[in-house]
């Protein structure tokens, strides 16, 4: 690999990068404070691309130089491509019903000791799928009782080909994503195909079941209606 | 499809000798390549769309987005130290009793902020003019876990473990005074064999900055892609349940992600980021990750031979591998 290739391959790096993240694209990926850091770092990216590809193209124009052009770079430095090719070309979408399909729901990991205060005003009130399982489960339910409340996330089909509402919790980027899962009673939402993004409005009910994966305890929701809904531009629980 | 693409790519390795023809050949490789996939991209979408490969390559791009901020900041100020700081100033600043200029240049990396790519380098510069192995060493291992860059990066990725920052640095910081004082004990100077090289950079210290910069992030990036990877390819392969089987083993996991972190060479501003995905596993188990990672690693011990030589390196490595295998679990069963 030589030093112009490198340059063109940091400019390419910077620009996609930037251009993800003024773009809702980067919500797919990383949570949504990691913008500016990702503006900046992409733009200086472009910033010393530029720097290095106006040297070495100046060089190029006087042709008095040579002495360290002879080091010759290792191949890894290739492998930056990758990333500029996934980015431009496949931007992979968020991660959705495979990975709650196939991993463990994260409620089981939750060592939760803050204690729930009473949910907001509104009918019905808007609530987080995480939020929503730990006051089922480790607070039985006490603030959610009486309430209609409205949930939104993909389907993904359980253990026994069964609907169940899915969203992915991201601590820091979509590599740690892990799901949490709510089983669906009531007005279930049959011949929907998994994945599909759906708001649900229902009440708490203290049904549970245990996700075969990790002997999660997955709480139940008791749907009185639901809906179709486009994708949301931050697809990962907060 | 696939031939002639991959002779054209070896073809500018083989001509580097012959500079001209070289040089061309490689960004008319890089061009042809986007070209050729602008092409057939919309024709490799299905090819892409399993459920599985798309989640590789979510969770692949997630990293490199998330560790590229860190990385570029690092690269930039180890840059910027590097070619505007006199490297004689560090000689100075330390103690002449070597058993005190090992803690000193330990502490001296939270200030020199840079992956461990670029740390190996500085300390084969800070050996030339004059400084103590022992200390250049100490600064060497030191200096890409303990320093802001990485530690600000270790608590955003452990939101609700403040604890995992100051155990990494503690822990990192006693693997370093050990080497260093170990080395002052058994090291022996013949060990070490830097390569003569002339110190091109005739241009303007803009133009060294430059070429500082390109080269570790090129160099750096480059080895984070192989750890992108790696990471994805066992976030969606390896099922749960055998991790699951491994994590549950107390010793068993410790050394797994030793073995993890050795394998995936992940710069160490990107690798908190890794070891908070794993979270099967206990958080002594993901120290230990976060201690061996910047300090023994594939691309590191390459980068050392490189840099000392073999007869340094099949000694050095082995050696801190233990050492910090060993901190990682004492300090995450003390602290964790």
């Amino acid at each position: 690999v030589n030093r112009q290739a490198q340059a063109v391959v940091m400019l390419l790096l910077g620009a996609v990068v930037v251009k993800a993240s003024l773009t809702d694209t980067y919500l797919r990926y990383v949570k949504h404070g990691l913008q500016p850091l990702l503006i900046i770092g992409g733009g200086l990216l472009v910033a010393m691309g530029a720097l290095a590809l106006w040297y070495e193209v100046r060089d190029l124009a006087s042709s008095t130089k040579d002495s360290h052009h002879e080091h010759r770079e290792p191949r890894v430095t290739w492998l930056l491509v990758l990333p500029v090719v996934a980015l431009l070309l496949v931007a992979p979408p968020a991660l959705g019903s495979y990975t709650a399909a196939q991993s463990g729901s994260i409620l089981a990991a939750q060592s939760s000791t803050s204690d729930y205060g009473p949910l907001p005003p509104g009918d019905p009130v808007p609530i987080g799928l995480l939020d929503y399982a730990s006051r089922a489960v480790f607070d039985q339910g006490r603030s959610l009782r009486g309430r209609d409340l409205q949930l939104s996330g993909f389907i993904t089909l359980g253990p026994q080909g069964q609907p169940m509402l899915a969203r992915i919790v991201v601590a820091c980027c979509a590599a740690d994503g892990r799901p949490i899962k709510v089983g669906l009673t009531g007005n279930i939402p049959q011949g929907v195909p998994a994945n599909t993004w759906i708001q649900v409005i229902g009440g708490y009910t203290a049904t549970t079941s245990t996700d075969p994966i990790n002997g999660a305890v997955v709480p139940y929701l008791q749907v009185s209606t639901w809906q179709q809904i486009d994708e949301p531009a931050e697809p990962y629980d907060q | 499809l696939g031939y002639p693409h991959d002779v054209s790519l070896t073809s500018p390795a083989k001509e580097s000798g012959s500079r001209g023809v070289g040089r061309a050949g490689s960004v008319e490789v890089l061009a042809a390549l986007l070209l050729l996939l602008l092409v057939i991209g919309p024709r490799l979408t299905p090819f892409v769309s399993a459920a599985r490969m798309q989640a590789w390559t979510t969770i692949f791009i997630a990293v490199m987005i998330q560790a590229m901020p860190f990385l570029v900041f690092g690269v930039l100020l180890s840059s910027i130290i590097a070619v505007f700081v006199p490297a004689e100033f560090w000689a100075k600043a330390l103690p002449s009793r070597p058993a005190l200029a090992v803690p000193v240049a330990s502490v001296a990396g939270v200030v020199l902020p840079g992956c461990e790519c670029g740390s190996v380098p500085i300390a084969g510069s800070l050996i030339r003019r004059g400084v103590n192995p022992a200390a250049a060493l100490a600064f060497l291992l030191a200096a890409p876990a303990i320093n802001p860059i990485v530690l600000t990066a270790t608590a955003i990725a452990f939101p609700h473990d403040p604890l995992m920052v100051v155990a990494r640095g503690g822990a990192s910081l006693a693997v370093a005074l050990i080497m260093g004082w170990l080395w002052l004990r058994l090291g022996r100077a013949d060990w070490i064999r830097l390569p003569r090289r002339p110190e091109v950079h005739g241009g303007s210290k803009i133009r060294a900055f430059s070429e500082a910069f390109r080269h570790d992030v090129m160099h750096a990036g480059g080895f984070l892609v192989v750890g992108a990877a790696a990471a994805a390819t066992i976030n969606v392969f390896v099922p749960e349940t055998w991790l699951r089987s491994v994590a549950s083993a107390r010793v068993l996991s410790v050394i797994a992600l030793a073995v993890l972190a050795v394998l995936l060479s992940i710069c160490s501003e990107a690798d908190a980021f890794v070891a908070a995905s794993l979270s099967q596993f206990s958080l002594t188990a993901r120290l230990v990750f976060l201690t061996v990672g910047p300090m023994v690693d594939l691309k590191l011990v390459s980068m050392q031979t490189a840099m000392f030589g073999r007869r340094f390196s099949s000694r050095f490595a082995p050696a801190t591998l233990l050492v910090a295998v060993l901190m990682g679990a004492v300090v995450g069963t003390a602290l964790l």
